[in-house]
């Protein structure tokens, strides 16, 4: 097997720990996995990506190539198009529905949110709307895993496990509002995504 | 005594050279923090192993002062290790050549992180020709085992040929993680004097012998290159072609090739350039693309100025792009190879550049300063190299120039003596510690015409928090340069005190001489890091 991901957002928005939910899964079930990550000056509210690739079989590039991503996972709806030359013409986008608006030219959202309702596998979450409902507003990304999990074709439980083993160290509360906010994710997923 | 522990971990390129210099038994790691090098001196000052060690790891005032240091640590028969980015080693430079002369006792290498695409770097440049000018031996990795595993060569090959070794790597690998199985863990060095101590005083009459015995050296690196199990001769099929691949170019190659590549590939992990094995390729095949990050290093030497006998193709024949970085895309056309099918870029996708945090200090400082200087429409404000060099975009468009660590005193400096005025310098303060001093205490002794800010937020901010060299010690250190105290200012960058600030800047620049503003705030992005660091250490 082959999943080639991309996380992408702005710049502050956690994607990192996205990934790393994701890479210690695949590490856990003895995939090969190769993460280039953005440090340094886009850090500072610019756009940033990762690219994470997880394979059964030795991985050669530390990045994807055009047409080879098999999902986008965006914590914000222009930077998921950003990235849309990457994904492969099956690809699914997951993104969170909110911009994140930092820029004084940021476009029409009418404009974002038709871009991506003419794409065919998309799920567009309003993650801020969810964390804050269910009161775990710092768990905005987790929701976004969730909503990801089926497109990714990663275990579910493997990913609870995996989230136990990373936010271990900041105590029991913060794992159950992460693992509320993977089912979360998860359930919004079931009922809203667009296949054509 | 070395100990064997053998378990997979999954860390960045630039960690797992930390974790290789470590298991190389390193006793000392000196940098100066800077993108994409940060994490390796990071890395290793929070390594239980390197704490068990008391592995020396500070971070240093700028990278000249690292690579001396790190000198100082192989004359006593300890391994060192330095670390910056690319352009680290220019500041570092003279230290760098100069430590060819002397030689290392210790093992020593000096790490430097290249970032073409200039990610966050003000150019490109490639310091596999640093190491050429040099002539030391250099390593570059195509992988993050290979990164651990070659750094651990690389402390044996300088003390094998008793030279420095340059380890360079390339942004992608520094930032990306792979899992890496770990070897031995080797002890550190005994404390020892050089074979030769005449070798170390660089005096004319020694240089020139040692200088000679440096050329001489040069056959047997040759040597060391063609042995090095990090270089790797494969044969193909296909002899139209054959292809020369560098560090992690070797990785986009195998990428554009999963079921194997049918020319002939001679993958370069370690140079100086090998010859025969380059004359054994070029014999067999019509013609050579070389693939490598950055700048054309080895198809320059393998061109050269003349007509050669056979085609090399690469970044000057426009085979690859002649600028940036490598891609997996732009190595695919290279080889003619078509990308997966794909969609069309995104309309109104908005570019989003990086920003001053909101609540900034940098962002009240600029503010001040620009309503400032609308009184005076012939101002020019030099800045620096830092998270304040963001005040060059919208909204506040607040600088005219950036250049290199600490060239915004001298710079502004040079304008007052052009006669300009208002002449502004922008300096951060680990910026200003890192090579700023010196050319403030130029400016002193003329008491040049110019007002020098010195925005000291705390922090080295923008590689993530680093502690600052000067902190606490500025007004001494302006006032110890001779900078007359009632034209030094400390203020408080906050919209409370903008009146205030607005006052002191202008009453500066209207006096004829050379003043200092110090606007002083913590960083925000450090606020918060403390804040979250107190409960932890509470827990403790």
């Amino acid at each position: 097997m082959k999943l080639d991901i991309i996380l992408c957002g702005v710049g502050g928005q956690g994607i990192l720990s996205i990934a790393t939910i994701i890479g210690d899964a695949a590490m856990a079930q003895g995939l090969y996995i190769k993460q280039a990550e953005v440090h340094g000056m886009s850090q500072r509210g610019g756009d940033v990506h990762s690219d994470l690739r997880i394979s059964s079989q030795p991985i050669a590039s530390d990045l994807i190539a055009k047409g080879q991503a098999d999902v986008i996972i965006s914590l914000e709806p222009m930077e998921a198009l950003r990235y849309l030359p990457m994904l492969s013409l099956d690809g699914w986008i997951i993104t969170a529905a909110a911009p994140f608006v930092n820029i004084p030219d940021y476009p029409d959202m009418k404009e974002i949110d038709s871009q991506l309702a003419q794409l065919s596998q998309v799920i567009r979450i309003d993650v801020t709307a969810i964390a804050k409902e269910h009161q775990i507003p710092r768990c905005t990304n987790i929701i976004l895993l969730g909503a990801a999990q089926e497109a990714l074709g990663m275990d579910y439980t493997q990913l609870e496990m995996s989230i136990r083993t990373i936010f271990a160290r900041k105590g029991e509360s913060v794992v159950a509002m992460n693992l509320r906010a993977l089912a979360l994710g998860r359930e919004y997923a079931k009922h809203h995504q667009t296949r054509k | 005594m070395s100990q064997n522990q053998t378990k997979k971990i999954l860390v960045l390129g630039n960690e797992a050279a930390a974790l290789g210099a470590i298991h190389a038994g390193i006793s000392g790691v000196y940098a100066y923090p800077g993108t994409p090098s940060t994490e390796v001196t990071e890395y290793i000052q929070g390594h239980p192993l390197a704490a068990r060690r008391q592995i020396k790891s500070t971070w240093c005032t700028n990278e000249k002062t690292a690579m001396e240091t790190a000198l100082g640590l192989s004359y006593t028969g300890k391994r060192a290790l330095v670390v910056m980015k690319h352009v680290g080693l220019n500041v570092a430079a003279d230290a760098f050549v100069n430590s060819a002369m002397t030689g290392a006792n210790g093992g020593l290498v000096v790490m430097v992180c290249d970032d073409p695409s200039m990610h966050s770097s003000q150019n490109e440049q490639d310091s596999r020709f640093y190491s050429k000018f040099a002539m030391v031996p250099t390593v570059e990795p195509s992988s993050q085992q290979e990164a651990y595993d070659i750094i651990k060569h690389a402390f044996d090959l300088s003390e094998r040929v008793g030279l420095p070794v340059l380890l360079r790597m390339t942004t992608r690998l520094a930032h990306s993680r792979a899992a890496i199985t770990t070897s031995d863990v080797r002890d550190e060095n005994d404390f020892h004097f050089p074979e030769n101590p005449q070798q170390w005083i660089l005096l004319p009459a020694i240089s020139r012998k040692r200088y000679k015995k440096l050329v001489d050296l040069q056959f047997e690196l040759g040597i060391e290159s063609r042995k090095s199990l990090f270089n790797q001769y494969i044969n193909g099929s296909d002899k139209h072609m054959g292809v020369i691949a560098c560090g992690i170019a070797y990785n986009y190659l195998m990428e554009s090739y999963p079921d194997g590549c049918p020319y002939p590939v001679y993958k370069i992990s370690q140079y100086p350039l090998d010859r025969t094995v380059l004359a054994t390729m070029t014999s067999e095949v019509d013609k050579v693309l070389v693939l490598e990050d950055g700048q054309p290093f080895v198809e320059e030497q393998l061109v050269g100025i003349m007509d050669t006998p056979i085609t090399v193709l690469g970044r000057l024949t426009g085979t690859l792009p002649r600028t940036g970085e490598l891609t997996p895309d732009n190595v695919l056309a290279a080889f003619g190879l078509e990308t997966a099918p794909h969609l069309d870029e995104a309309s109104h996708i908005a570019n989003r550049p990086p920003a001053l945090c909101t609540g900034c200090g940098h962002f009240d400082m600029y503010s001040d300063l620009n309503e400032v200087l609308t009184q005076y429409p012939s101002a020019k404000v030099f800045s620096d190299i830092g998270c304040y060099t963001l005040g060059a975009l919208p909204p506040l468009r607040a600088i005219d120039s950036c250049v290199d660590m600490g060239a915004s005193i001298t710079m502004a400096r040079g304008a007052a003596d052009g006669g300009l005025h208002p002449s502004v310098a922008v300096i951060g303060d680990s910026t200003f510690t890192h090579s700023g001093m010196t050319g403030l205490l130029d400016a002193i002794n003329v008491n040049a015409n110019m007002t020098v800010i010195i925005s000291d937020n705390l922090t080295t901010a923008m590689t993530g928090g680093q502690p600052s060299a000067g902190t606490n010690k500025f007004e001494a250190i302006c006032q110890g340069l001779g900078l007359d105290a009632a034209h030094l200012h400390v203020v408080v960058p906050l919209p409370k005190n903008r009146e205030e600030i607005k006052r002191i800047m202008k009453q500066e620049i209207d006096y004829h001489g050379l003043s200092v503003i110090i606007p002083r705030r913590e960083c925000i992005q450090q606020l918060v890091r403390n804040k979250k660091q107190q409960p932890t250490t509470k827990n403790q």
